[in-house]
């Protein structure tokens, strides 16, 4: 019996799709049972980072209401077989599903998978209630921005009023340079703010971009500095300790010229 | 003049752009958090009538109370009009 975890933020754009699809990713690379559950109606997104988007035939919805078996629905990956995603519906509606329909759907999938990982839209209203309704933990994901930390506090106080007590955080898109030169809010920052338990860092990475266009998420490029996070997440969230990655900038001289040069380092 | 100089010699003058976003999102996030609910607002004034009504009568068809948000502060801020002081403390 697996767990289901929501990958929620509040705030769009702050990289919940991108972090549900690495997570999945890593954690099917380490032998994991996934399922990825994009519970972002009317908005299909999730199929697309996975590269998932030419085999869909049944979605969400469809199994909610009987259209389909659970099973005919879920897409394998090509590159991992214990890797499945539940694709989203692109219907207008949506309240074609509602929270105890999405309470059963995960109740179903983590029977047979270790993890169940549900990608919750933007916002706070049905879509929010929906991805949250089956969810045994949250992550809430936020970037070292003024409007996405307060978002990630607004939805910490509304995942806490559903029972969803102790939320993990991930800090995405941290710019070590910024953060050094002072215009960028760090990781202690962030958690000061919103005191809930850091469960890892992402630095902004070019990689995540190139990883998207191709629908092949970053954990699998090895260079990647952003997949090494994600990889360093999935390994905690199996409960192994692994130290939050180094980000310094190395501001040394040597160092500035190296960057000015374009020259990379580790 | 001085400025000028400062500028010249890349003096920095203005706060990092983080101080700033440091403190916005202490303000942001205290008025956000004390979005109280009317439930609660409902009780907290029921309470207060009942301890302020041991000591002096007042007009609770005109009494306010509510949370003002001020620059930089947030104040629980309540107008209550006395009728008239009561001359014995209430446990006498």
């Amino acid at each position: 019996m697996g767990e289901v975890m929501v990958i929620t933020s509040g705030k769009g754009g702050v990289g919940k799709t991108t972090t549900t699809a690495n997570l999945g990713t890593a954690l099917a690379m380490m032998g994991y049972r996934v399922v990825l559950v994009d519970a972002d109606i009317g908005l299909r997104n999730l199929d697309v980072v996975m590269g998932l988007e030419n085999r869909i035939v049944y979605d969400l919805v469809d199994v909610a209401h009987g259209r389909c078996r659970l099973k005919q629905a879920l897409i394998r990956d090509r590159r991992f077989e214990s890797l499945f995603l539940l694709p989203a519906a692109q219907t207008k509606d949506k309240t074609a599903v509602n929270p105890e329909q999405m309470k059963e759907l995960c109740a179903e999938l983590k029977q047979e998978s270790d993890f169940v990982l549900v990608d919750c839209p933007a916002g706070i209203e049905q879509g929010f209630r929906n991805a949250i309704a089956g969810a045994d933990k949250a992550v809430v994901v936020t970037t070292p921005e003024v409007a996405a930390v307060r978002d990630a506090d607004r939805i910490i106080g509304l995942l806490e009023a559903s029972e969803l007590r102790n939320p993990l955080l991930i800090v995405n898109r941290i710019r070590p340079q910024m953060v050094k030169t002072g215009d960028m809010l760090n990781v202690e920052d962030v958690i000061e703010h919103l005191a809930i338990e850091l469960l890892g860092i992402v630095p902004d990475d070019e990689t995540i971009i190139t990883s998207t266009n191709r629908g092949e998420p970053a954990v699998l490029n090895a260079n990647s500095r952003a997949g090494e996070a994600y990889r360093n997440i999935s390994r905690r969230i199996v409960g192994e300790e692994v130290p939050f990655m180094n980000l310094d900038a190395g501001g040394g001289f040597i160092e500035r010229v190296r960057r000015l040069f374009g020259l990379r380092t580790g | 003049m001085l400025d000028i100089l400062q500028r010249f010699f890349g003096k920095e003058t203005e706060k990092p752009s983080k101080t700033v976003a440091k403190e916005r999102l202490r303000l942001v996030l205290m008025h956000d958090r004390l979005d109280i609910s009317p439930e609660i607002l409902e009780s907290l004034r029921a309470d207060l009538l009942k301890v302020i009504t041991d000591y002096c009568e007042i007009d609770q068809s005109a009494m306010e109370i509510g949370l003002h948000r001020g620059q930089g502060s947030v104040a629980l801020v309540a107008n209550i009009p006395v009728l008239r002081l009561k001359r014995l403390p209430p446990h006498h």
